[in-house]
């Protein structure tokens, strides 16, 4: 079948405007399923960094909205693997006008002696972390919220209150490079705490957990949450991974939403893909009449017209990828700060998917008329009008 | 200038049907995500739109844009209750509810890992309050009771929250001994108890969220709004119910966002299938074509016919893929909040003019894709059109 390679390269450059056209919608296509297939894929399939596997988040078992004491953390701290434990308390509020969706990012309450223990994987100047260490006001912020809100050293930023009803004076006082979650403001838990007087003051939002190993993480998410089993504050202790996908989980049904788009998007290239085969094999009617007088068996000309389709969706196979590439570039570039989104690229298990489905819907486009025409009779086929 | 008649058109779809089906199942792929997208939208903003009773008024911490985030506390509802403004309930108490509104995670059919439903603790004056909200099973809760009643959508949607049942939040395990209809609005979704029983669960008896109260009529609802705005003792803002929910559209926007790109660019694709189909056409029929200027047809008229053709075509798509998104109409569905934090349910609307945006949007991928090849066929000169095919 492979010398006749050239023969399928042949055919499927004849009417050039057509296989451009298959080639251009197909790649389009494809350029969008790559996307959606990256993105379904930097949700569910990413593995988790050295660190973030030891990371683990305890909440309040009835919702995130709900808090739990304080002295949990000492309890956790007792448990068997746990080499590190710190307060995580998400701070609401608002940052100059929050109708501004740019001036929305994460301040996060925490223990900065335990944070750098927690997020080892932070590289933060020595000089700024100790100022940071010792300014109660001060805070710490991500590389790329720092350049997304143009945040120096010395920098003042005011935070308004809604959950807490306080208004919160920082001083930024370090920046920190991540290689992911790079997006966020850590300040002194002890600060938030002296400024609430009244009763919410011992009780906090979330733990962050270290653990020894990754592999006793799922054992120590199972035993923190049995300490506090039947107590008024139950907890549920999740990877740092799937906490993060439990927010995306609030958003609906992503999962049902991706894969939907995707079956319609795949469906609809089978079906342009399978009209530029059946109308340019029933114009060659006769020439597979030719070919089969020449000798040709119904299996190769059946091969050619299938290989003919092949490398025409492969083809818009390569261009969509080429194009999906292109605007994965776009999205990392994008201002909208999911840090899922600044790592999406077409990874080479989605792009051989996406070939392989190249193929495939060159096959199945092909297969029908491919059969017809090999199976039609000499004489009919010769006679055949075109 | 004489047209050629339109069943010409209609006569060649026909004649080449397997094509004719396929690319029009292509832009009736690309009309239904379009739809199925404005269908959810539109539900959504419906089910914003019929929430809030336009003589409530809710009244927030100063400071804060949800109930969630608010910290409403008790001491300021006792200096609210007595404002002028506000009317009277049937035992002739004034219409004014202290609520507690907090996030709680309850295990669903589509994610037994938990998705997160708003609890809503309120008093009897609150019920009457929203008109929309009618018992539809058991009973209503009793105060003092660890007893609660379930959104329609909720009960449907959350196996746990089944009449009869109970559901673990807070200190211990409530009962649920009833289900509420709120024909379209935001209630479906949330889950009522009574105020002082969850406020004293999740300790927030002196801190709670929020306190709905309904004015007398539109003139007193602005005085009330400014009357409490301007209490610098309450530090509270308000605004009216229906303004509240207005603002929280905003949440069908990520889902149409992405929506509305893929269509657009599913479109492109189809557009291109349809000119792929019609260059065929042309190209097949340049026989007829010349046959047709020899009768005596403008160029003008060809180009008018195949433009037409390939505008039928996509518009048969258009219809195809009209009928395919119709099942969706009044399914019901959750999308998250960015309010309230947790799931709202809506139902899907397929209304007359989202029909009309899909057919119209099928006949433009027909005119991008019948433009050229029509204008190919205007083009050809009688001689070399008789001469070819």
């Amino acid at each position: 079948m492979l010398r006749f390679v050239s023969l399928m390269f042949k055919n499927s450059w004849r009417n050039r405007r057509r296989t451009a056209l298959t080639v251009v919608s197909t790649g389009i296509s494809l350029c969008l399923l790559g996307v959606l297939l990256a993105v379904y894929a930097a949700f569910y399939f990413a593995k988790p960094s050295a660190y973030q596997a030891l990371r683990l988040v305890t909440r309040n078992r009835v919702s995130l909205a709900v808090s739990m004491p304080m002295y949990y953390r000492d309890k956790i701290r007792s448990i068997r693997g746990v080499r590190e434990v710190g307060i995580l308390q998400w701070f609401g509020g608002a940052y100059k006008d929050s109708r501004d969706p740019n001036n929305f990012f994460a301040r996060m309450a925490i223990e900065p002696e335990s944070l750098f223990i927690l997020r080892g994987e932070m590289s933060v100047p020595e000089d700024q972390k100790k100022t940071f260490l010792q300014d109660r006001t001060g805070c710490l912020v991500g590389r790329m919220l720092a350049d997304r809100l143009n945040f120096k050293p010395g920098d003042r930023i005011t935070l308004v209150g809604d959950i807490f009803p306080v208004t919160l004076e920082l001083t930024v006082r370090a920046i920190f490079d991540a290689p992911e979650n790079a997006e966020v403001l850590y300040f002194h838990w002890k600060y938030l705490e002296e400024s609430i007087s009244r009763g919410r003051g011992s009780m906090v939002g979330a733990f962050s957990i270290l653990a020894d190993s990754p592999e006793s993480a799922p054992r120590i998410a199972r035993d923190v949450d049995a300490t506090f089993r039947n107590t008024s504050f139950e907890t549920k202790t999740e990877s740092e991974q799937q906490f993060g996908l439990s927010f995306l989980s609030f958003l609906g049904n992503v999962k049902a939403f991706l894969l939907s788009i995707c079956a319609a998007v795949t469906f609809t290239i089978l079906l342009v893909s399978a009209n530029t085969m059946a109308m340019s094999v029933r114009e060659r009617i006769q020439e597979v009449g030719i070919l089969k007088t020449l000798g040709f068996t119904t299996g190769e000309v059946t091969g050619i017209i299938l290989g003919e389709a092949v490398i025409i969706s492969l083809a818009g196979g390569a261009l969509g990828l080429l194009l999906a590439s292109g605007l994965c570039v776009l999205v990392r570039m994008g201002p909208i700060g999911f840090d899922l989104f600044r790592h999406l690229a077409i990874q080479p298990r989605t792009a051989g998917l996406c070939l392989g489905l190249a193929v495939l819907i060159g096959v199945a486009s092909s297969v029908v008329p491919a059969l017809a025409a090999a199976r039609t009779s000499i004489v009919n086929a010769v006679r055949h009008a075109g | 200038m004489a047209a050629i008649p339109i069943s010409y058109n209609l006569r060649n779809l026909v004649v080449r049907k397997t094509t004719t089906i396929m690319t029009a199942l292509g832009i009736a792929l690309t009309v239904a995500v379009l739809l199925a997208i404005l269908a959810l939208v539109h539900g959504l903003d419906t089910a914003f739109a019929a929430s809030g009773h336009p003589l409530n008024v809710l009244v927030l911490r100063k400071g804060s844009d949800s109930e969630l985030a608010s910290n409403f506390l008790r001491t300021a509802y006792q200096d609210l209750r007595p404002k002028p403004g506000i009317a009277r309930g049937r035992g002739g108490e004034p219409l004014a509810s202290l609520e507690l509104v907090t996030v709680i995670n309850l295990p669903s059919r589509s994610n037994p890992d938990g998705m997160n439903v708003t609890l809503r603790g309120l008093s009897g004056a609150g019920i009457e309050m929203r008109d929309q909200v009618r018992l539809a099973q058991g009973r209503w809760f009793e105060s003092g009771q660890r007893e609660v009643v379930v959104g329609r959508s909720i009960t449907g949607r959350f196996p746990g929250a089944a009449l009869g049942r109970t559901i673990r939040f807070g200190r211990g395990d409530w009962r649920v001994v009833g289900i509420m209809d709120a024909g379209q609005t935001a209630s479906n979704s949330e889950i009522f108890g009574d105020v002082d029983e969850v406020s004293a669960d999740f300790n927030r008896s002196s801190v709670l969220s929020s306190a709905l109260v309904r004015a007398t009529d539109a003139v007193a609802v602005r005085a009330l709004i400014r009357d409490i705005n301007d209490d610098r003792r309450l530090n509270c803002s308000a605004q009216t119910e229906r303004a509240y929910y207005e603002q929280q559209t905003n949440s069908g926007k990520p889902v149409q966002y992405v929506g509305l790109m893929v269509a657009i660019i599913m479109a492109v694709g189809s557009s291109f299938a349809a000119m792929n189909t019609m260059y065929a056409a042309v190209s097949r029929r340049a026989r007829e074509i010349g046959t047709l200027r020899v009768l005596g047809f403008s160029r003008a008229s060809i180009l008018l016919s195949f433009f037409l053709e390939s505008l039928l075509l996509s518009a048969a798509g258009g219809v195809l893929g009209c009928l395919l998104v119709l099942p969706l109409n009044g399914m019901t569905a959750g999308i998250g909040n960015l309010v309230t934090f947790s799931e709202i349910a809506f139902d899907f609307r397929v209304s007359p003019s989202i029909i009309a945006a899909g057919v119209g949007f099928a006949l433009l991928m027909g005119a991008l894709g019948g433009v050229f090849p029509a204008r190919m066929a205007a083009k050809k000169e009688i001689l070399n059109a008789l001469r070819e095919g």
